[in-house]
């Protein structure tokens, strides 16, 4: 990735070693390495890559992940702002702007 | 609805789709890449056949965005193979299963609407990886008996991962942000202003025919001109240039790596003498084409593949106020410098 690396120790990426079955999803579904198998179990082991979209909590079936999944996107931000709800894309329905 | 792409129907009567793109696909794509009719650009949802698929061929997931659709079924291309669309509302399968609309509900509903374990022998689905931010393999399989695979996150890999066996390489599984990637979102960045785009330089042009003696139409004419050329230049240095160069340009809070490309933009304007008419109109273009590029550029962690929410909220606590101050200051300081010499 040369140099796209976003802010540094800001992600709420968690990963509970001990419920971890070792079955590789999240190491599948990420898109962005974040996690290695080692020792039969999963490693966070590019924490920073992580842009918190939720794909490993999703798949993991022994939830031994989590992470305040949403969009990384500073017009969602606004627009969550402005309607009082979480932070969106205008992407579905009636509205013109997309991610 | 597009239905250009049909070529027939296959066994069951579901329709057979061609893996070739028309020219008429290339000029859509090339208008829904400006952002023209981007958000009504669909396909029907449901069963689709590619080539001539039988019970044992590989059935693949994708969104109703024509666009996907379309990428996905070239990919396809000398296969034989079963094509799922789900009801995405014509978004992409990334942002689809963001909102959830790509995810676990619509994929067992669909799974189980086409009766896809009449029409193959085997259990398996073979999902776009980034739908993984919406599908639950697990739940998937406890709804409906089909196994999720995670394919390549490109619909270009698709062959070479299924002649490795459905096994995607590292390679496969990681999304890129290249210079190309980025270069074919710059249009729809640049659509983004809309109105605005009209409704801003208009403002300017009209401050321009400000002066000591009142209001002169052709100073609005000759000055405003000027401003409305620096406007669109810092416009298209925030949402154009910036993210081209995104990865070369420092800092990595994105309203910084702005902030700085609308700095350059304004030195190479001054070194021109094509900025302002003396010190304050100086300072306030800078403040202005500052915060417009800054604003601007920090809107693309959107479009970017890597930005986390808890990032961007941390770089917008700072960004925001700081553009919107230095916005303020800089129109009221240009509307000063019409009445001021300095």
């Amino acid at each position: 990735m040369n140099g796209l690396v976003y802010l540094k120790n800001v992600v709420t990426l968690e990963l509970d070693q001990e419920k971890c079955n070792g079955c590789r999803m999240c190491t599948i579904v990420c898109p962005h390495a974040v996690f290695e198998i080692q020792n039969k179990r999963a490693v966070i082991v590019n924490r920073d890559l992580c842009m918190e979209c939720g794909a490993c909590e999703k798949n993991c079936s022994e939830k031994a992940i989590s992470v305040r999944s949403g969009v990384g996107c500073a017009a969602g931000i606004i627009n969550g702002i402005l309607r009082g709800t979480e932070p969106t894309c205008d992407c579905s329905g009636s509205g013109s702007s997309c991610c | 609805m597009h239905t250009r792409f049909l070529t027939g129907t296959s066994i069951a009567s579901v329709p057979q789709i061609s893996t070739v793109w028309s020219i008429n696909d290339v000029l859509e794509t090339i208008k829904v890449r400006w952002s023209v009719g981007r958000m009504n650009y669909k396909v029907e949802t449901g069963l689709y056949a590619v080539g001539n698929p039988t019970e044992i061929s590989p059935v693949f997931v994708t969104a109703n965005f024509k666009l996907t659709f379309d990428h996905v079924r070239r990919a396809l291309y000398g296969m034989d193979a079963w094509l799922l669309i789900l009801d995405t509302k014509g978004i992409n399968v990334w942002c689809a299963a963001g909102k959830g609309t790509f995810g676990t509900k619509e994929l067992s509903r669909q799974i189980k609407l086409v009766n896809l374990d009449q029409v193959v022998n085997h259990r398996k689905v073979i999902v776009p990886q980034l739908g993984a931010v919406g599908v639950s393999a697990h739940e998937v399989k406890a709804n409906t008996g089909f196994t999720v695979v995670y394919g390549p996150v490109r619909a270009d890999d698709i062959k070479a991962f299924m002649n490795a066996g459905m096994k995607a390489t590292k390679e496969m599984r990681e999304v890129h942000f290249s210079f190309w990637d980025r270069l074919k979102l710059i249009p729809v960045e640049l659509a983004y202003g809309k109105l605005y785009l009209v409704l801003v330089p208009a403002v300017f042009l009209i401050i321009c025919g400000l002066n000591r003696k009142g209001y002169s139409v052709d100073l609005a004419y000759q000055d405003g001109l000027r401003s409305v050329l620096i406007l669109l230049i810092a416009y298209v240095t925030g949402c154009g240039i910036t993210p081209a160069l995104l990865p070369w340009i420092p800092f990595r809070r994105f309203a910084l790596k702005g902030l700085l490309t609308g700095w350059i933009a304004a030195i190479l304007l001054m070194l021109f003498h094509f900025l302002g008419q003396g010190i304050l109109e100086n300072i306030s273009w800078f403040l202005i084409i500052g915060s417009l590029s800054s604003f601007l550029a920090m809107n693309f962690t959107g479009t970017s593949t890597f930005t986390s929410l808890s990032g961007v909220q941390k770089e917008m606590k700072t960004a925001v106020p700081g553009q919107i101050g230095m916005a303020g200051l800089g129109v009221i300081l240009f509307i000063v410098s019409k009445f001021i010499s300095l």
